[in-house]
């Protein structure tokens, strides 16, 4: 199992992927915002969304697990 | 009347600022702070100090009726909003006006009409002020945005009527961008200022921003003071600002500032405020917006010109008669002010954290106007600028100068900032020359990159 985790601080205010979905390496997943700005948040790795670990309008740390994958 | 309490409703840097003024004047300040903020400057430097909620905005600098409770309880007979957050909202205005306080600032249907762009766009039209070719009315699909967009000719920029920092806009160059952009801008539009009015104006191509610094009275006195130089930009956002600007002439300097005061004169404005113009290659400009509050900006003004524009705000907001005449005031030196921001200076990703280290540079024409010290946390709250370097000199080469060894001078450890992006565009020797557009800090990096 592979983590999506937050890049920095912020709040989640939206999430670009649901549970099944394919993503490619690269592709921004979550949308964070931080100091009054939009911050995406990309896949490292390829794989298919298994847990979405957030909700709209969450607040996360840096390091907080947003998103599981596998494949 | 006289004011003897002010209340800011802000934060950070621009809280410090009106405090050292109002501390000038003999008058007693109220800060107002959230959870995050406790332990920051400001909150220790006013005479009082009230919390009023949680971190995020909402539940704290956002939240009026705290705020106008804290202003009635600890007696404040004025609130003095900065900039950002509650400064243009009528409403909040008009509460202040209801709870019996002065709202420093002009009247509410003022910020209203220049708050939502496309009656704003009116308003100039009408008052000869030129703005730039497009649609006044709002534009309700893709498919009438692009039949509008093949009016004016593209390149177009899409713009939301509510929008302001450079959220909700979009550079369009065919109808297949414009389908592809419209529905997403409006969606942003929506989320952010909750308004998805949109509306549609061709788009300039490296463009100069000027904006022009204006105070009216409630005697209807307008008076401007002068242009700033806004175009060194990173995400639509302003970066550094000069004064004067190196691109205009004396004849065109008259032209601007002229307009700025016929835009100001048309909605009977009172109180500090800035017109916003965009202005091509050949110095043709257009009315972009109008700012109806202080801006980051004001000290590149204060220092060509010498006056202190929050005191100009006190004075205003008491209703006494601004004490000069246009031909008092005059543009002395070259003034320019370098924004200190908590992020990354390649990617301009924000950077928050602890700062571990925090000296500042000293020496002649340096002021720094800041929000922050040693051991102060920068949290994803709130806006990423930690403050702002203001140089000033007899020439522009010396203020630049002044600046290099300024930014060199800065010890800043915790956080990232984009304090060496500075130092290089003031190396640039384009920019040395004066010669830069809005295009200036995306052609940088990509000569980097090369």
């Amino acid at each position: 199992m592979k983590q999506i985790v937050a890049n920095m601080a912020g709040t989640v205010i939206n999430i670009l992927v649901n549970e099944g979905d394919e993503v490619q390496a690269g592709a921004d997943v979550v949308m964070l915002e931080s100091m009054k700005m939009e911050v995406p948040v990309a896949a490292e790795v390829s794989g298919k969304v298994t847990a979405i670990k957030v909700n709209i309008s969450d607040f996360v740390n840096e390091g907080d697990i947003l998103i599981e994958l596998e494949g | 009347m006289e004011i003897r309490t002010v209340l800011i409703a802000n934060r950070g840097e621009i809280a410090r600022r009106i405090i050292r003024t109002c501390k000038a004047k003999g008058i007693r300040t109220i800060a107002v702070y959230s959870e995050a903020d406790a332990t920051m400057p400001f909150v220790r430097e006013a005479d009082t100090a009230v919390l009023i909620g949680p971190p995020p905005v909402a539940q704290s600098y956002l939240n009026m009726e705290t705020i106008l409770q804290a202003a009635k309880e600890h007696g404040a007979d004025a609130i003095h909003p900065g900039y950002g957050l509650l400064s243009e909202n009528g409403r909040f205005a008009r509460r202040c006006a209801e709870e019996g306080m002065i709202f420093i600032g002009p009247r509410p249907e003022v910020m209203e009409d220049m708050g939502a762009k496309i009656r704003a766009r009116s308003k100039m039209i009408e008052a000869g002020v030129p703005v730039v070719p497009g649609y006044n009315g709002n534009i309700l699909d893709a498919e009438e945005a692009c039949r509008v967009a093949a009016e004016i000719g593209y390149p177009v920029m899409l713009k939301a009527s509510a929008g302001g920092g450079g959220i909700g806009m979009q550079i369009c160059r065919d109808d297949e961008e414009v389908r592809k952009a419209f529905q997403s801008a409006k969606g942003r539009a929506k989320a952010y200022f909750g308004n998805d009015d949109m509306f549609i104006e061709k788009y300039i191509d490296n463009p100069h921003h000027i904006e022009v610094q204006i105070a009216g009275d409630e005697h209807g006195r307008i008076v401007h003071l002068f242009e700033r130089e806004c175009s060194i930009q990173r995400r639509h956002q302003k970066v550094i600002e000069e004064s004067p600007s190196p691109f205009l002439d004396e004849t065109t300097r008259g032209l601007i500032c002229d307009a700025a005061v016929r835009a100001a004169q048309a909605v009977e404005y009172t109180g500090v405020g800035t017109v916003e113009f965009i202005m091509d290659g050949n110095k043709e400009f257009f009315f972009l917006e109008m700012n109806t509050r202080l801006q980051v900006e004001h000290p590149v003004t204060e220092a060509v010109t010498g006056l202190d524009l929050v005191e100009l705000q006190l004075t205003i907001a008491e209703g006494k008669a601004l004490p000069f005449t246009q031909e008092d005031i005059t543009q002395q030196g070259h003034a320019m002010e370098l924004r200190i921001y908590a992020e990354d200076p390649v990617t301009f990703m924000p950077s928050p954290g602890t700062i571990s280290r925090y000296e500042q540079p000293e020496g002649e024409g340096i002021r720094i106007d800041d929000a922050v010290e040693s051991g102060s946390v920068i949290t994803p709250f709130y806006d990423p600028m930690i403050g702002k370097l203001i140089v000033s000199g007899n020439t522009r080469a010396e203020v630049i100068a002044r600046a290099e060894d300024a930014l060199a001078q800065y010890a800043i450890e915790g956080i990232k900032t984009n304090i060496s992006m500075l130092s290089e565009v003031l190396g640039d020797e384009e920019f040395a020359a004066g010669i830069y557009t809005t295009q200036f800090v995306q052609q940088m990096k990509r000569m980097t990159n090369k």
